[in-house]
């Protein structure tokens, strides 16, 4: 299965373009910002910037409908954000509020959403895999034409999980859409020095599952990959795995002081930035319209700043209530 | 005889099988997964049968992928199904320890009380099969550290038939474990025996000089014990646990403040066990009612040795128990 040339650029309308540029954009301006709070200590625990990787997640999620579920990884503010997750809930989470997503039980690592079906926020590498499988066997029990898709970091390929639910998911049928997202760096320990066999398409196609690498910095790719995987997925093909080639442009945390790979790498990637490429892309094609950045932005200011306001004006879940939702609070039924 | 009254003679392997079957007579969301469900029949035969009556969608084989399949059955809870996921046995169910400890305890309290996961999970447990020491051990007391979890332990054909109806209602994780000395125990149970409460101790033996403290696989010993106890003049009151998660504490300290003297048996180890936590719950609850000092029978502190001779030294057998309630009362007896 491979991607035809030129659908991209079917789509790829004003109204839509300038769609993904300001999804793009807003998660950019949203962790910039969360870098800024995290030195001022509004964010705590650990935060995990997906700065450079965020083409693709606004590009796989525009494949994906309202009652489709979504499975991450503990680098998931731009999936949340790109899902509808809103930036309020998101900031109050990271702040710690009980008017976060989570109620400020889960932080940065663990942002949730039943409204959107955003299953986590999954803080164990391969963790969330079975979970995916897990929803997807219950969609395919339940006749439901509904597809998870399962974000990961290739770091996850090297655990047992991630075989076991290649596995289990091909075995099965089930309507998962995996999305590796390999930035080539599992925190610091690159690729190639983890893995006998690098080509991690080649280790989902061993198990019997249609697999196929995408440019992980292009927006455009990253939709069309998706949207041609989920269109499969959906019929009851099976799973499908992308492999979306990004690259994390900040550290891994705010604790790395990156001694694991050369500047002048980070510098080379930084030419193929998602957004500054794909708004070049535009201009180009004369779908760039005088104003029209400037009104991304402040649009993404202006919902930033509210969302700050609201996690400034938030409040701490009462300490009594600690002990809530250990268990349920429903009766058996 | 009474029509309530009628009884049938049944093992605990069948009233196990009857429980499964029962659950998905009623309610179309539940299904059984796990190793050698189906064709196999069970590894201990308690799923005989129920391919042919059920179907593979409903009696589901899965690979040999603990971590996959565990987690799946959280996911498939999540997405509105009510799995039944049998772990062949306990030392197997550590493959899984990350699905279980990682989503099955945290997913609710992590995401602000958004997301439940009804999901049983049964598995077998205990030693007395010379099995040696990975198909033997009792980590049913370790399970029941963490928070967020039910564990269940039936030692009763009734327990055995009514357990799982009652976990199956139930919002969040249940973990059955079932001693794997008892699937060949045999008696009469109440023809129309059903759901039992998951939330209560028994006394399955009124006495009023020791409370022989106990659940799963050591009743049988206990309740043995008791009776050479009273040949002996000795009146021992048995209670068996049944719910490991949340211990009934009230039904412990009760027993302990009727008869003044405890001893717990159980086929963990002794270090960090159950029997640790029930010891240090009567020291905080029952200290003044106690004549003597807290009493315990545990599995020596071996890895569960294959020779049926080491085997038997190595767990908890009723003369010990009748040795450390003799010791206790000073050698009466």
């Amino acid at each position: 299965m491979a991607p035809q040339a030129n659908d991209s650029e079917t789509r790829l309308t004003r109204d839509h373009s300038l769609f993904l540029l300001r999804e793009m954009l807003r998660i950019r301006r949203f962790e910039e910002k969360c870098a800024e709070l995290y030195s001022a200590g509004k964010i705590r625990g650990f935060l995990h910037l997906y700065i450079g990787e965020e083409a693709v997640a606004v590009g796989a999620m525009q494949a994906l409908q309202t009652d489709d579920a979504i499975v991450a990884t503990y680098r998931e503010h731009g999936h949340a954000l790109a899902r509808g997750v809103s930036a309020a809930s998101i900031m109050a989470e990271m702040y710690g509020k009980q008017e976060g997503c989570s109620r400020g039980r889960g932080g940065s690592m663990h942002l949730f959403d039943a409204a959107t079906r955003f299953y986590g926020g999954n803080a164990i590498v391969g963790g969330g895999l079975p979970l995916a499988v897990g929803l997807a066997l219950a969609d395919k029990l339940q006749h439901r034409p509904r597809v998870t898709a399962c974000f990961f970091g290739e770091g996850a390929v090297a655990e047992g999980e991630f075989h076991e639910c290649m596995n289990l998911a091909a075995l099965w049928k089930l309507p998962v859409l995996f999305c590796c997202e390999n930035n080539l760096y599992a925190m610091g320990t690159a690729l190639k020095r983890s893995e006998s066999e690098i080509d991690l398409c080649l280790k989902a196609t061993s198990y019997e599952m249609p697999a196929w690498p995408v440019d992980g910095m292009d927006v455009a790719a990253c939709e069309e990959a998706a949207e041609r995987a989920v269109l499969a997925v959906r019929a009851g093909a099976g799973p499908t795995f992308l492999e979306f080639r990004t690259y994390r442009f900040r550290a891994h945390s705010m604790f790395d002081p990156q001694l694991y790979r050369e500047k002048q790498e980070v510098e080379e990637w930084k030419k193929r930035d998602p957004i500054s490429t794909f708004q070049a892309e535009m201009q180009e094609q004369g779908l760039l319209e005088e104003g029209d950045l400037g009104r991304i932005e402040e649009d993404a200011a202006a919902e930033l700043a509210k969302a700050i306001e609201f996690a400034e004006a938030g409040t701490p879940e009462p300490v009594e209530e600690l002990t809530r939702f250990v268990y349920s609070e429903k009766p058996r039924t | 005889m009474s029509a309530q009254e009628k009884t049938i003679r049944i093992t605990y392997r069948e009233a196990m099988r009857q429980a499964i079957r029962e659950a998905l007579i009623r309610d179309p969301r539940v299904f059984l997964m796990g190793e050698d469900v189906g064709r196999y029949g069970g590894c201990y035969a308690v799923s005989k049968g129920l391919l042919e009556e059920f179907g593979p969608e409903r009696i589901r084989d899965t690979p040999l992928s603990e971590s996959a399949f565990v987690g799946a059955g959280i996911g498939a809870a999540m997405g509105g199904m009510r799995p039944i996921v049998e772990i062949m046995t306990v030392n197997f169910s550590l493959l899984a320890l990350d699905q279980i400890v990682n989503n099955a305890a945290t997913i609710l309290h992590m995401s602000g009380g958004q997301f439940n996961i009804p999901l049983v999970i049964r598995m077998t447990t205990g030693a007395g099969r010379q099995l040696a020491a990975q198909h033997s051990h009792s980590f049913e007391g370790w399970y029941a550290h963490i928070p967020g979890i039910t564990i269940l332990t039936p030692a009763t054909l009734e327990d055995a038939r009514g357990m799982l109806w009652t976990a199956l209602q139930d919002p969040d994780p249940v973990l059955i474990f079932e001693n794997g000395a008892l699937y060949n125990m045999e008696g009469e149970m109440a023809a129309d025996a059903g759901a039992v409460d998951i939330d209560k101790a028994r006394v399955r033996r009124p006495g009023t000089e020791v409370s022989l403290i106990t659940y799963g696989g050591t009743l049988g010993k206990a309740m043995e014990a008791a009776e050479s106890l009273a040949a002996m003049g000795i009146s021992a009151e048995v209670v068996d646990l049944r719910t490991l998660r949340p211990l009934d504490t009230p039904t412990i300290i009760e027993s302990v403040a009727r008869t003044h003297r405890a001893v717990i048996i159980d086929e963990g180890w002794r270090s960090g066990s159950i029997s640790a936590e029930i010891s240090a719950r009567i020291m905080e609850g029952a200290f003044y009612e106690l004549d003597a000092p807290v009493a315990r029978v545990c599995s020596a502190e071996v890895p569960m040795p294959y020779a049926k001779h080491l085997e038997d030294a190595a767990l908890p057998q009723p003369p010990a128990i009748v040795a450390a309630v003799r010791s206790m009362m000073g050698g009466r007896g």
